[in-house]
């Protein structure tokens, strides 16, 4: 159709100009950027090197590695076991509540990260709501100081990112086909064995979506470990932003990057392949 | 729902309560009239009245809403071009844009921001107003595509049929039936781009500079300085705009439905 190019094609170049510019241009440069030396006079110099690499292998950055693994790991179970119930609860809903339902949990998903992780800190401080209330009801009898810990920066963590399991598999639930379970039921399978056998396996892909869109925020927000885990908590996201923004070894913190998309990249991979042919809800 | 146990409704409040119960401490404790304790120690209005004569805070906010308006319009309209065209055309490198888009929402913030800021020092370009509009469009993009697509796959599309046998040309079509029919999402997705830019401090610590002061990079370095009622109000304030903008798209959506 000659006459229609015009609306496809003004479209089609501005789309795919700025993406090209301002995307795939930018990531294509972090990935050069991690092979290139680095210099005490420019950010980043040549020769093309490896050395970044080597360097990540030091137990110091494995260290980091393993603890960013673990900290986003847990974060992420916690979030499965709190929110796959909720989100079962909440999709299977049929009343007038549930619209709004979905929008307090949208509420959260839309407000600044930044401002609930900073509303955390009245609850978990020293002498916070948390351990007043603990002390009043005597669970406890000297107040517990999670602040600047490991826990302190999960509890962020989850509070920030529940959300993010619990939309997907909403979404993923609401498709779940009743019929099944009753058959299942009507088949003999007790309780147990039809979550087992028959709900888990349907709603994976959900399960799987959250798990990736919890898991690899929880590695990079840096600015959580920042405030509640103190100077101590040292995660990949506040190792990347310190090589760029502190440090000024571009190369290195190009590197932790890539080896970062590269793991997100796999997830993706393992996400698409478990998931082949079954409803995909990652977004 | 046939039955709803007690359990599942405690359960229930247990997350709602986890999800809200920090944000309506901070908002009881900007009126507390205290300097350091969380202990209550009577109402007061002062934390507002300092944030309300706070100047850097006032050029903070105004650069923050400039930013977030250029970014929001510049992203809807190019995402919406973006939405469109994935819908309506068959083109070379289609899927691959689709996944690009798909790419870019899961794309860790900080290796996005990282990327920028290489690109800006290759490009010469200065960090500050321009080079945060640029970041904001690009990040805002990807999430308008995702909205405007998820309305657009709902629509019949023999109207365009219609539309074209008619004499309509594409340039007809998107002017007289997608923009209206669309309009509600259109809003929608700009508010959340505009909410997203507003709220961003991940990619915005990597490529504003030392010139150009921004909301959110503003309460991060308030919030790391210390504890000071005064962030609390400010937190409150932000919290409630969100929560109206949010109400406002849900509203546009909702109309949406409604009309569909």
């Amino acid at each position: 159709m000659q006459s229609d190019s015009g609306f496809k094609n003004f479209s089609l170049s501005i789309v795919l100009l700025w993406l090209f510019l301002f995307a795939l241009i930018p990531i294509g440069l972090i990935i050069i950027v991690s092979f290139l030396s680095h210099t005490d006079q420019s950010l980043i110099a040549l020769p093309f090197t490896l050395k970044n690499y080597q360097e990540l292998g030091q137990t110091l950055y494995l260290h980091i590695f393993e603890k960013s693994f673990l900290v986003a790991g847990v974060t992420t179970l916690i979030c499965l076991l709190m929110g796959y119930p909720f989100a079962y609860l909440i999709a299977r809903m049929k009343n007038r509540f549930k619209n709004l339902f979905l929008l307090l949990i949208i509420i959260p998903f839309w407000t600044s990260s930044l401002i609930r992780s900073y509303a955390l800190i009245a609850i978990l401080k020293a002498k916070g709501i948390l351990n007043s209330a603990l002390l009043a009801l005597g669970v406890i009898d000297q107040p517990l100081s999670i602040m600047f810990t490991n826990t302190a920066v999960i509890a962020g963590l989850v509070y920030n990112l529940l959300p993010f399991m619990i939309l997907p598999l909403i979404t993923n639930i609401e498709r779940l086909d009743e019929r099944l379970v009753d058959a299942a039921h009507d088949l003999g399978a007790s309780r147990i064995t039809t979550f087992a056998r028959v709900i888990i396996p349907l709603t994976s892909p959900g399960i799987i979506a959250g798990c990736i869109l919890v898991f690899l925020p929880a590695m990079t927000i840096f600015y959580i470990p920042d405030i509640l885990g103190g100077a101590k908590s040292l995660l990949l996201g506040n190792l990347i932003q310190n090589q760029f923004l502190v440090a000024q070894n571009w190369p290195l913190g190009g590197a932790v990057s890539t080896v970062l998309t590269l793991l997100l990249a796999t997830l993706i991979l393992i996400y698409f392949l478990v998931t082949r042919g079954k409803q995909r809800d990652l977004l | 729902m046939k039955k709803k146990s007690l359990p599942a409704s405690i359960y229930l409040g247990i997350i709602f309560l986890f999800f809200y119960l920090p944000i309506l401490v901070l908002i009881i404790y900007s009126f507390n009239d205290a300097q350091y304790s969380l202990v209550w120690k009577g109402f007061t209005w002062k934390w507002y009245q300092e944030l309300f004569a706070d100047r850097d805070l006032w050029i903070a906010t105004g650069h923050s809403f400039l930013l977030g308006t250029l970014a929001a319009s510049t992203a809807t309209f190019i995402g919406l071009l973006a939405a469109i065209s994935i819908y309506r055309y068959r083109f070379y490198g289609r899927n691959a844009l689709n996944a690009l888009v798909f790419i870019l929402i899961l794309t860790p913030e900080i290796v996005m921001g990282a990327a920028l800021l290489i690109l800006f020092m290759v490009m010469h370009l200065p960090l500050g107003f321009t080079s945060l509009l640029m970041a904001h469009i690009s990040f805002c993009i990807p999430f308008v595509i995702v909205t405007l697509l998820s309305r657009l796959v709902s629509f019949d599309k023999n109207i365009f049929e219609a539309a074209h046998d008619l004499g309509a040309n594409d340039w007809g079509i998107f002017l007289r039936i997608l923009l209206p029919m669309l309009s509600p999402a259109i809003l929608a997705s700009w508010l959340l781009a505009f909410t997203l830019s507003l709220d961003d401090v991940i990619i915005s610590f990597f490529v504003a500079g030392p010139e150009f002061q921004i909301l959110p990079l503003r309460i991060y370095s308030m919030v790391r300085a210390g504890i000071k009622p005064e962030i609390n109000a400010l937190c409150s304030v932000l919290f409630i705009i969100t929560l109206f903008l949010i109400v406002l798209s849900q509203l546009a959506l909702r109309k949406e439905k409604n009309l569909s």
